[in-house]
């Protein structure tokens, strides 16, 4: 799909909140961001990593770049971490939700406390962040709210369930949410990547066969800029899915995934 | 459900799964030789020493892979990926100083700079390659009579040592590891951010020129006489002999001072889809290529205007190109023969090259000036300089091209390490004497394929 034209590029730059900043597709969908003249806010827990990203993002022509260093397990401190990043946008438009972590699945098969870690970073802490967010939006009729999700979470299966499983929860709470907003002007994208082509993925067996982030990055701000409700990236994941959505359970459960 | 849907999908969910995949090939740009390396992606510019904490082998800084030889190869050794760690730092648009990070490629500096009305001092023939690795290979271009090699446009950068160390080297401060760095082969520690002086321009274009000539001495002449023009290279048909020896065209080229609009490159849509069978590249097809080459341009002197990318970056066009030479690969060449031999050497190794009967598909002819590098063990030096690639026949290929070193350093010439698959120890280190200085400022953690080869060195690690 072809980059729409960022609809407010040329009037003021659109105010966006970045949560999870320092990951590679947040940092390189800020970097169309920023090129285009938005102002950012960044969240992210590690303060070095963080300045870097805000000083590319400054370079490369982003109207107004401000960072707050948080580690968003501890939901308690989201509805002041909230506030206070909108104060300094001084309006949303966009909230991108980008944390999360893959954790460790043979570990949290032997060990509850590593499992519901892996519940709290990717479930419990979105849930916390879109409640606050959702009600903002809705009191204002307007505002984006998109937030990555995976493929993993369209079927449990051995390799990665734990991490799929909180995936699970967080796609059914966006639709269940989006269900909710979208007759008041609020727009939830659910975004839901295959392996994307990372420095982080540069090793890996058959990683020349990933994703290029800066795509994956371009068809987000897409999608956005489109108002779309789900968007798998990139797009030949939607058919693998429905395939694998769709292979009867006495045969999944031999299969190894 | 079709079984057959069902397992492609279940062998995409695999990549899906995070297995590391440990030791893989690391192709350099030639493709020979080819080595297993781990490679270890660096993201931040706190990932290094960490990153090697508990393992051996060795570690090497690495990029974009675009060199040809063995500089960016470590046998079973540990390869620094460099690449993702890509962000800018700084820009000042009023004196087109810009600070980024190692692993930022010249093809994204580009898409930064041009737009903003700035180019690269210095291009070589790819901008896939990174603004580090430029560095550490002390990187040339067709400007190189005017404005020098890469390091000169280089005021200041980071480098940390395995120790874990962090010294900024400028001329001033850290001159010595400065100056060992510039063409440093990676060897002296990981660049993690460098200043790079970027110049202004008002267009994409280019006042280009394309003019024919017959022999040595017509070029000569055409390189007196394009001194006051910024770019200049020449293509050079080495598969000819007798009334055709040495015929070539030569090109030059201004940035356009006309004003026009300063938009991005799009993206290169191209790819060379698949290894070329081994007798793809033989002495007819390259014959035929170089006869269209030199009549593709039907008058003797032709004038354009002409954007930068095709200028600069001709095979760009085309990713993976090196595909074309097949799976084993192509060995290139490249010397530089200061002034006093420039002629008498340059009319003999294209004689030795005619007569192996293993013509060189791409042949590029430059004559270097003099400004000085600030690097250490910097290739270029005053004189002419030939590069040559030759598809891999083994039991051809080698002994030309070692036959090539030998007349190299007969008429006083060296040769590019970034270039070499195949120079001999001794051959290196008459080639660069200063090489024990680059020793003695290597990090002791750090070693490649080349160094190990032309230093017969091992170090313990």
């Amino acid at each position: 799909m072809n980059q729409t034209a960022s609809p407010t590029q040329s009037q003021t730059p659109r105010k966006i909140l970045v949560l999870g900043a320092t990951s590679g597709i947040a940092e390189a969908t800020c970097r169309i961001w920023a090129s285009q003249g938005a102002s950012l806010f960044l969240v992210a827990r590690n303060a070095e990593k963080l300045a870097a990203v805000a000083a590319d993002l400054r370079t490369r022509g982003a109207s107004y770049v401000d960072t707050a260093v948080a580690d968003l397990d501890d939901t308690d401190q989201h509805p002041t971490l909230l506030s206070h990043a909108i104060n300094s946008l001084t309006g949303l438009d966009i909230a991108f939700l980008a944390h999360g972590i893959l954790g460790d699945q043979s570990k949290a098969e032997q060990d509850f406390n590593t499992a519901a870690q892996i519940l709290h970073t990717n479930f419990m802490a979105p849930v916390s962040l879109l409640t606050w967010l959702a009600n903002f939006c809705v009191q204002r009729h307007a505002g984006t709210l998109a937030v990555i999700s995976s493929v993993a979470g369209d079927r449990g299966r051995k390799s990665n369930y734990l991490y799929g499983s909180s995936k699970a929860g967080l796609s059914a709470f966006l639709g269940g949410l989006r269900n909710r907003v979208d007759r008041e002007g609020v727009t939830i994208l659910s975004i839901k990547p295959g392996p994307v082509k990372t420095a982080m993925t540069a090793g890996m067996k058959g990683s020349e066969k990933f994703a290029d982030v800066n795509s994956v990055a371009k068809s987000i701000v897409s999608a956005i800029d489109a108002r779309k409700d789900t968007l798998y990236v990139p797009f030949q994941w939607q058919p693998i899915m429905f395939v694998i959505r769709n292979i009867p359970e006495r045969i999944f459960k031999k299969l190894n995934l | 459900m079709p079984r057959a849907e069902a397992q492609q999908a279940q062998q995409q969910l695999n990549y899906d799964s995070g297995n590391s995949a440990g030791p893989a090939p690391f192709e350099s740009w030639g493709r020979y030789p080819t080595y297993s390396a781990n490679v270890i992606p660096l993201h931040w510019q706190s990932d290094f020493p960490a990153a090697i904490a508990s393992l051996h082998n060795g570690a090497l800084p690495v990029g974009m892979g675009r060199s040809y030889g063995d500089v960016c190869l470590l046998k079973d050794g540990n390869l620094l990926l460099a690449t993702g760690m890509n962000r800018l730092i700084a820009f000042d648009p009023e004196t087109g100083l810009l600070t980024a990070e190692a692993g930022i490629t010249l093809a994204q500096i580009l898409d930064f700079a041009v737009p903003r009305g700035f180019f690269l001092p210095v291009s070589p023939g790819t901008k896939y390659v990174t603004l580090g690795g430029a560095i550490a290979n002390d990187i040339h271009g067709k400007n190189h009579h005017v404005a020098g090699t890469f390091g000169c446009h280089i005021p200041q950068f980071e480098l940390v040592r395995s120790d874990g160390t962090r010294k900024l080297c400028s001329p001033t401060e850290n001159p010595d590891l400065y100056a060992a760095t510039i063409g440093g082969l990676g060897l002296t520690g990981l660049i993690t951010w460098a200043q790079l002086r970027l110049k202004p321009i008002v267009s994409r274009m280019i006042d280009y020129e394309g003019i024919q000539f017959h022999g040595i001495d017509e070029f000569l002449s055409l390189t007196e006489q394009s001194k006051g023009i910024e770019y200049t290279v020449s293509w050079v048909d080495c598969a000819s002999t007798g009334r055709n020896f040495c015929r070539g065209v030569f090109m030059q080229g201004d940035h356009s001072t006309r004003r026009a609009e300063l938009k991005p490159s799009p993206e290169p849509k191209l790819v060379f889809p698949f290894d070329a069978p081994g007798f793809a590249l033989n002495h007819t097809t390259v014959s035929l290529f170089n006869t269209a080459f030199f009549h593709k341009q039907i008058h003797p002197r032709v004038v354009a205007l002409q954007d930068y990318e095709p200028f600069f970056y001709p095979l760009d066009k085309v990713l993976h190109w090196n595909r074309m030479y097949g799976k084993r690969g192509l060995l290139q060449f490249q010397y530089v023969i200061p002034w006093d031999h420039a002629r008498e050497g340059t009319i003999a190794i294209l004689k030795e090259v005619a007569k192996s009967g293993l013509a060189s598909f791409l042949a590029v002819l430059k004559a270097f000036g003099d400004v000085p590098s600030p690097g250490l063990m910097s290739f270029p030096k005053p004189g002419i300089t030939l590069a040559l690639d030759f598809p891999i026949k083994p039991d051809k290929s080698f002994p030309l091209v070692h036959r090539l070193a030998d007349m190299t350093r007969e008429f006083g010439g060296r040769l590019y390490p970034a270039k070499d698959a195949a120079m001999t120890a001794e051959q290196f280190q008459i080639f660069y004497p200063q090489w024990q200085q680059l020793a003695r400022y290597r990090d002791p953690l750090l070693t490649s394929s080349f160094w190990e080869r032309v230093t017969g060195d091992r170090p313990s690690l």
